[in-house]
């Protein structure tokens, strides 16, 4: 205490308390803001775009605005719709940690129906894409054929061939479609988030974007089935290169060194 | 003679009289005179090449299978197979009869499976075996003839390798087969006419599958297996060469006979190659087309690459800035030709360096004795900095996987490989050949002064030393058994009579070369013996 | 320098014989000569020859059971059975069955056959000797005569007429084998500048088949489009969508930096090749908020907004635009083909 107590007069000791009440500041405010408004539960849609308008302007005003007007931190918000709130927020990708290439997509820290209020608020701002319902994404009854040739037209030069994300410019990427839930695929669709462009029903009906999913269904989920073995990350000729030097000629040269080897002689006595 | 066979006829055992006949029509006892007792040194990188041989002979095993089930036709027609996904779909014969081999043929989709992985891993083994002839210096006279036989298999196997990538008709290898085509036109003057002949007009055609299979299963294997047979016939008639070591001379070869042994070992390994790979083909799964869809020319997907052998090639086109010249009419398409001409000039780089070494080294007689790579340090860089050029292009062609696995940008990466490709050669051959004098001053240290022990010892006034150990005369004769070639000197303008003497610019490059393989500061000198005795004579030594 | 040191006779090959060589006293280094063989155990103890042997047996045993195995998986499992097996996933229990059972049949003939050799089979090393490849000067001598011997019998140096006539005759035989590959394909002609795109003719949508009205596209949209009356059912659809292929954004008017886009668009619609102008791929990585596109295949990357300008990577020039309208009943139509080939650049696209 002596040393801290000597030193509380240095030219620094300000900038150092300031720092330090601003981290814990920071920190109470990460551990407790999606606390606090773990409440609310009116289903009348007034209260709603009430509670929601509350949630907003705790935890997104900052960048996009008082009223969802934007920012130079974040975008408009009037228009975008309750499709485009719910994939955000539901898939991780807002509340955005740090300004990046591009949102991550990371746990949801708010609760399916925090988000619906939060939709509503934002759906109140001007129309947009609502949220989709159950019959209109689930894979049951889609043409599984005609959702891959659509993916190969529409999707796979982004997201490859199955959905296992790609490459864009300047550290963009296009994510892996890997245990995206339905819902959020068909929302993707129809709002186009971040860089990714919106496939309107004006230009790929719900029937398109239903077989769509019904591929990715089938093709890239837990029951996908992988015949021939191993699918390597589904990545294509790098990662199978990649194998068949590292376990195929590499198993192949650990077999020589055992051929060729000598073999070990009696001990002499 | 001949009597004494008829007399023998009735008494020789079944064996020995099919061996009798087959001798007087084919000579085979002559032959096996030679051969059977051959002698073949023991080391594990000798047998490299075998992998290559029995992953060939793989290869040629499966490919005749599929041929059997395989349609190579472009002739659409619609999907009723097994595949649900891919059901009432339009696709080529040729891709629908691919994916009847992978789902509806019992065994069809390993037997694919084994014919890819078996290719992945012939063209890998290939590289390998040549880097093992390239660092050991195995290339050297007699051996260079073989050395371009072995060259010309690497080549035309990556060629056979991508025309058979082709043959499904899939979506990512017609984007590897459009690739071609844009390269194809890239070509001045003749590059339109070239891409229409082959593909029958415009791309894609219906001719390019019938074609590329001909080629695939017959103009480019049957090259190559008489590639193979002079290459293997040329092994034996040089004899394999053998690292120094006691008893192991420029003169002789050291180790164990055809048969018995090397004929279980070789041909167990053949088995165990074969059974290896076939278990990899039961276990991972290799270009599974029906993930992938059947070519359509407006669809593609991201992460289009082609089999790894090509990949460096790939890697060249990436990151080849987009230079294109319009000049009266005409159009140069630099951003492509280059990379085309690049191609082949990256392969010629490591294929002609053993001419090189021969001119500059004015070296005549024969070698059958290995260097390690460390005793030939110019030599070993250059190889090093040949594979990390090699290496920086193999990075190129994956960069979109790189930005997405290591969170970078692919503009980033394109930039790395674009200065790598000029730089990485030039750091690599610098460091290679310093740690290579290091070795060397080890390798020279271990004669003078023996192996570390590990021992310490307290000397009577308070100093710690540790104790070496002489080493064996066996490993003092390896560690100085190689030689240390001298650079060659530019002889005087004027010779002892005073008469001018012409030297050309050829010498006079010659002579520069020379002294930057083998002058100073390339190599530590090695141990003499002078050295040694006034060492071990002397005292106090430790 | 040591290397100086070294005059031809301490060379490599000057030692002597594998056997012979002897350290001698003034040559610290020289070679011992090979070290005495040593056994094996199984070379003197028979009890570990017969372990061995056991070792072996068991091996070609476990292939025979393995062969059984195989044939008895094919005869039995169906064709599209699926399991699950861990970590590798739902795969199919043929080709994991026939893969493993072949493996271990074949891995284990080998691993027996080199056992046996490592183990049981003499390993006494062995030296041959290595002759020099050249021919002996008399050989080359007599090699030389005959052939000059041959070569006057053959008149072939005299009687230059005939060689000459000769030379030109091999010469020229080729040429019909060179003419014979003529039919491989046609001319060029002008085929690669001509694409289905025509004027009046309408933009389909390759999703729904139906043609594309201005308000179904909405700004940061991506959609595909191919020309009017064109089918997938079509013989040359392949030739032909693989220059046709469209690729449609619609951008706010005050976005599109270049003048000859903008009056090329339609309502702020701009159509551009879908085919890139550097090898071909179906460019379409559309990035909504840059308005840039990048390329799958290469990474080059073209500004839409800027007349398809290059503005990253490989490609030589800009992607070609498709000049539209709308039409009276409202739909967007094309008002031409193409002013210049699309796709990748040759030597005759000037």
């Amino acid at each position: 205490m002596k040393k801290l107590s000597a030193r509380r007069r240095h030219p620094l000791a300000a900038v150092v308390v300031l720092l330090f009440a601003l981290a814990v500041t920071g920190g109470l405010y990460a551990a407790f803001a999606p606390a606090d408004t773990a409440k609310a539960d009116d289903s009348a849609q007034s209260l709603a775009i009430e509670e929601g308008k509350k949630l907003y302007s705790v935890g997104c005003a900052s960048c996009h605005g008082t009223g969802g007007q934007g920012t130079t931190d974040g975008p408009s918000l009037v228009g975008v719709g309750a499709a485009a709130v719910d994939f955000q927020v539901a898939t991780g990708r807002m509340p955005l940690q740090q300004q990046g290439a591009q949102a991550p997509r990371k746990k949801a820290i708010y609760s399916q129906a925090e988000i619906d209020q939060l939709a509503a608020y934002i759906a109140s701002l001007g129309a947009g894409p609502a949220q989709p319902t159950k019959s209109q994404y689930s894979p049951e009854g889609a043409d599984i054929a005609k959702g891959g040739e659509l993916f190969r037209t529409n999707c796979a030069q982004c997201h490859n061939f199955t959905g296992k994300g790609g490459a864009l410019s300047n550290g963009k990427y296009a994510p892996s479609l890997e245990g995206v839930n339905p819902k959020h695929i068909y929302e993707a669709m129809q709002t186009g988030p971040q860089n990714m462009p919106s496939f309107p029903d004006t230009t790929m009906s719900e029937k398109n974007k239903k077989d769509i999913i019904a591929y990715l269904d089938t093709v890239n989920s837990d029951k996908t089935k992988s015949p021939g073995g191993l699918e390597l990350g589904g990545l294509g000729p790098v990662s199978e290169g990649l194998f068949a030097w590292i376990f195929g000629l590499g198993a192949l040269i650990a077999v020589a060194i055992w051929v060729a080897a000598h073999t070990a002689k009696a001990k002499k006595s | 003679m001949s009597t004494a066979t008829t007399d023998n006829r009735r008494k020789a055992p079944a064996g020995e009289r099919v061996a009798d006949w087959a001798d007087g029509r084919l000579g085979i006892y002559s032959l096996a005179k030679v051969n059977m007792r051959k002698i073949f040194p023991d080391h594990w990188s000798f047998m490299l090449g075998e992998v290559c041989l029995y992953s060939f002979m793989i290869i040629i095993l499966t490919g005749v299978y599929l041929t059997l089930f395989f349609h190579p036709s472009m002739n659409e027609v619609v999907y009723h197979g097994s595949y649900v996904p891919m059901q009432g779909m339009r696709m080529s014969e040729a891709f629908k009869s691919t994916m009847d081999i992978s789902f509806d043929v019992r065994g069809g989709l390993l037997i694919r499976q084994i014919h890819h992985w078996a290719a992945l891993i012939f063209v890998a083994a290939m590289l390998v075996h040549m880097m093992r002839v390239f660092f050991t210096g195995a290339f050297r006279k007699p051996r260079e003839v073989n050395w371009v036989f072995g060259f010309l298999l690497l080549v035309l196997g990556m060629f056979t390798g991508f025309t058979g990538y082709s043959l499904p008709d899939d979506l990512l290898s017609g984007t590897g087969v459009r690739f071609m085509e844009g390269a194809i036109l890239s070509i001045p003057i003749v590059g339109t006419y070239v891409s229409m002949f082959l593909f029958g007009g415009e791309f894609p055609g219906s001719d390019f599958v019938p074609r590329f299979f001909s080629i695939h299963v017959l103009l480019l294997p049957g090259v190559m297996l008489g590639l193979l047979v002079a290459h293997l016939i040329l092994v034996f008639y040089h004899k394999h060469t053998q690292f120094p070591g006691p008893g192991r001379t420029n003169n002789n070869v050291v180790g164990m006979p055809l048969l018995p042994v090397y004929m279980a070992k070789a041909g167990g390994f053949f088995f165990l190659v074969f059974g290896v790979i076939a278990a990899i083909a039961g276990l991972a799964s290799i270009n599974p087309i029906w993930a992938m869809g059947p070519y359509r020319p407006d669809q593609v997907s991201t992460g289009a690459q082609p089999d790894w052998y090509m990949g460096f090639s790939e890697g060249l086109i990436r990151v080849m800035p987009g230079w294109e010249i319009n000049l009266w009419g005409h159009t140069l398409v630099l951003g492509v030709f280059i990379p085309l001409m690049i191609f082949p000039l990256v392969l010629a780089a490591i294929a002609v360096y053993p001419f090189i070494e021969s001119w500059v080294t004015g070296d005549k007689r024969e070698h059958h004795l290995l260097d390690r790579p460390r005793n030939a340090p110019t030599r070993t860089a250059f190889g090093v900095a040949w594979l990390t050029w090699y290496l920086v292009l193999l990075v190129g062609g994956g960069n979109d996987l790189w930005a997405t696995h290591f969170h970078l940008s692919i503009n980033a990466i394109t930039w790395f490989v674009r200065i790598g490709f000029f730089v990485g050669p030039v750091l690599a051959f610098i460091a290679t050949r310093r740690i290579c004098m290091g070795l060397q001053r080890r390798d020279k240290e271990k004669v003078l002064h023996g192996r570390e022990s590990g021992i310490i010892k307290r000397l009577p006034h308070g100093e710690f030393v540790e104790i070496h150990e002489p080493i064996s005369q066996e490993q003092m004769h390896t560690l100085t058994a190689h030689e240390q070639p001298k650079p060659l000197e530019l002889e005087p303008e004027v010779d002892e009579n005073g008469v001018a003497r012409k030297i050309g610019a050829g010498q006079k490059l010659r002579v520069k070369l020379s002294k930057g393989f083998y002058g100073e500061g390339t190599h530590i000198p090695k141990a003499t013996a002078e050295e040694y005795r006034e060492i071990t004579s002397g005292h106090g030594h430790h | 320098m040591s290397s100086q040191d070294i005059p031809e006779e301490t060379l490599p090959a000057a030692h002597g014989d594998a056997h012979g060589a002897v350290a001698t006293a003034d040559d610290p280094f020289a070679d011992p000569g090979l070290p005495p063989h040593e056994h094996r155990k199984q070379d003197i103890d028979e009890r570990a020859a017969q372990r061995s042997e056991r070792v072996v047996a068991f091996l070609f045993t476990l292939s025979m059971l393995a062969t059984v195995g195989f044939i008895a998986a094919y005869v039995s499992l169906p064709v599209d059975k699926s399991i699950y097996v861990f970590p590798i996933g739902h795969i199919s229990a043929l080709n994991f069955a026939l893969g493993l059972t072949l493996g271990v049949a074949l891995f284990c003939i080998g691993a027996g056959a080199v056992h046996w050799a490592r183990t049981l089979m003499s390993d006494v090393e062995h030296a041959d000797e290595r002759h020099p490849i050249e021919a002996s000067p008399e050989v080359k001598a007599k090699v030389l005569a005959d052939f000059k011997a041959g070569a006057e019998e053959s008149t072939f140096g005299r009687r230059k007429l005939l060689r000459n006539t000769m030379f030109g005759a091999l010469a020229l035989v080729p040429l019909s084998g060179v003419m014979l590959l003529r039919d491989l394909g046609p001319l060029p002609g002008t085929k690669l500048r001509k694409t289905a795109w025509s004027e009046g003719k309408m933009l389909i949508n390759q999703n729904t088949l139906q043609p594309l009205r201005p308000e179904d596209v909405q700004v940061g949209s991506l959609t595909f489009a191919m020309p009017e009356g064109m089918s997938e059912e079509d013989h040359d659809f392949q030739k032909e969508i693989a220059k046709a292929a469209l690729m449609i954004v619609r951008l706010r008017p005050e976005n599109i930096k270049d003048k000859k886009s903008l009056d090329w668009s339609a309502d702020g619609i701009v159509a551009y090749s879908k085919i890139c102008t550097h090898v071909g791929c179906p460019i379409s990585l559309y990035e909504q908020q840059t308005h840039h596109v990048l390329c799958p295949c290469h990474q080059s990357t073209f500004d839409l907004s800027d007349g398809g300008r290059v503005i990253f990577g490989p490609a030589g020039h800009a992607l070609p635009q498709l000049r539209i309208k709308v039409n009276d009943k409202g739909y967007l139509e094309a008002m031409g083909d193409f002013s210049e080939p699309v796709g990748p650049a040759y030597w005759e696209r000037g």
